[in-house]
């Protein structure tokens, strides 16, 4: 197998595009890829996405991406694995150049959550779940988020304010990133004051309702010369149903995913020096920060409290916001993740830079952990 | 929902009916072609219990589309006696006056109305146990 570089990424700004189009989006974040990497010779594209079937009633996005960015002709990929679905691209963008099949890839995720009223979002969300015995009685994904927050809070004594402080970090990195769709500080009283949307999970704990896609181009190390390569990959699943799981408050694929990227990279949790986690909402975040390895079980929230994922911590944590500030457009949010470690680790990241940082990791959860993708990343 | 899936799920629905392992004796909900601990095929129709008590809950205050005139409501995980876990609405109860570890029992509600095809569907709910 080749070792394989990021050669370029490329964002949008993620918010409220009301004069765009999903593939509008999609090319402007390829156009800036592009740009980054100095060309746009590709072989093969990905497109992740989790709503448009139900958000746009449109399909079929590989083919029309290909052809919106001008690119006839090559071979395109849908790719669909929820939240997860960015993450997983990822993962295969990576195989296809690493097995010598493609020379240059754009893996691109793109998500417009604002064509579509609320409840038809929350709708589009809970199809990450089973329909039939999930969905069918009225959760939400954030409801499912807060079955496990009340159980983590009664089995392990954590306090709300503590699994609050994951979101007032993201918050505080979000401030200097100018593609982030919250880019202002909030207080722990005002997460803590903020309407239930979940009880016990307040709205200001969610990430909400944006647009955005995020891009990066991929080529052979040997190509591209020093900058960021790609250490590891790993996508691992879990049991569908909640109700089915051993362990209500560990999300295997997480566990399993990590180890895995961990092996085959040759890196332990200490040589991470930035994390980039799945907080579509506090407590998710909390648990997966525990499953990568990263804290004992349990112990997850109060070391986001006692500042550990903070800038200037051990483990700085969502360096650019996060779900809940950066935003979550769903299908793009893994490649948001990814371009910001990228970003860090080849010290262009402003002033969300966290000082030398050499290795960066990705972890993005679809459904309420039932598919995890882990990327891990390193300076060259 | 589309009438043919409403009806494939009747059984399930109505009559709160799981699989048993005939190999290995696990029990599960919902119903699945492979056992989901020992891999065997051979499974037969198992009748849950209608008893438990709440492991965890919620209350869902922003309902995704077709649930919107229920808001809120409060959605419980549920492990039942047989040991077997279930996730349900509670009905009859108010937000405040749910409790973790609440004995409930399941009973037979309207789910929802007015789907895409204009059916009115019918399952499980669970509500407080009055003793």
């Amino acid at each position: 197998m080749r070792r394989v570089a990021v050669a370029g990424v490329g964002l949008t700004g993620v918010g409220e595009h009301w004069e765009r189009s999903l593939a509008d989006l999609y090319v402007e974040a390829a156009q800036r890829a592009f740009d980054d990497a100095g060309t746009d010779e590709i072989d093969a594209l990905y497109v992740s996405n989790m709503g448009s079937a139900v958000l746009q009633r449109q399909l079929h996005l590989g083919a029309m991406m290909a052809d919106a960015l001008g690119k006839r002709g090559i071979a395109s990929f849908s790719v669909e694995a929820a939240s997860a679905g960015g993450g997983v691209a990822f993962h295969e963008g990576v195989r296809a150049v690493a097995s010598g099949l493609c020379d240059c890839v754009l893996v691109g995720g793109v998500e417009k959550m604002s064509d579509a009223l609320p409840e038809e979002v929350a709708m589009t969300i809970s199809m990450a779940e089973d329909q039939e015995y999930v969905a069918y009685t009225g959760v939400t994904n954030y409801g499912l988020c807060a079955l496990l927050q009340r159980l983590y809070m009664e089995r392990f004594g954590a306090r709300a304010d503590e699994v609050a402080m994951l979101a007032v970090r993201g918050h505080e990195h979000a401030e200097g990133c100018s593609h982030a769709q919250y880019p202002f500080k909030i207080s722990v009283d005002r997460v803590l004051a903020s309407p239930m949307e979940a009880d016990p999970v307040h709205s200001l704990e969610c990430s909400g309702i944006g647009d955005g896609a995020a891009a990066v181009l991929l080529k052979p190390a040997e190509e591209a010369g020093e900058g960021v390569e790609v250490a590891s990959t790993a996508v691992a699943s879990d049991v569908f149903h909640l109700t089915e799981r051993p362990n209500l408050l560990t999300f295997d694929a997480v566990r399993l995913a990590a180890d895995k990227a961990y092996k085959a990279a040759g890196v332990c949790t200490d040589d991470v020096d930035v994390l980039e986690v799945h907080d579509d909402t506090t407590i998710t975040g909390v648990i997966s920060i525990e499953d990568l390895g990263f804290v004992e079980k349990g112990k997850g929230a109060a070391f986001v409290a006692e500042g550990n994922t903070a800038r200037g911590g051990r483990l700085p944590t969502n360096t650019f916001g996060g779900l809940k500030a950066r935003g979550n457009p769903l299908g793009a949010t893994g490649l948001y993740q990814i371009a910001e470690v990228a970003l860090q680790l080849g010290w262009r990241a402003g002033k969300c830079q966290v000082p030398e940082a050499k290795v960066g990791m990705a972890q993005s959860l679809g459904g309420l952990g039932s598919t995890c993708a882990v990327a891990i990343l390193r300076r060259t | 929902m589309s009438v043919p899936r409403y009806w494939r799920e009747i059984k399930h629905r109505y009559r709160l009916l799981g699989e048993r392992c005939v190999s290995c004796g696990a029990a599960f909900f919902p119903p699945r072609a492979v056992c989901p601990r020992c891999g065997s095929k051979e499974l037969e129709e198992y009748k849950l219990s209608e008893k438990g008590q709440v492991i965890s809950w919620t209350v869902i205050r922003n309902p995704p589309r077709e649930y919107e005139k229920y808001a809120p409501y409060v959605v419980a995980l549920v492990g039942l006696d047989d040991g077997v876990r279930i996730l349900s609405q509670v009905v009859d109860v108010e937000p405040e006056e749910m409790k973790t570890g609440m004995r409930v029992e399941a009973t037979f509600r309207r789910v929802k109305e007015d789907g895409d095809s204009g059916i009115i569907e019918y399952g499980y709910k669970f509500r407080p146990i009055i003793e």
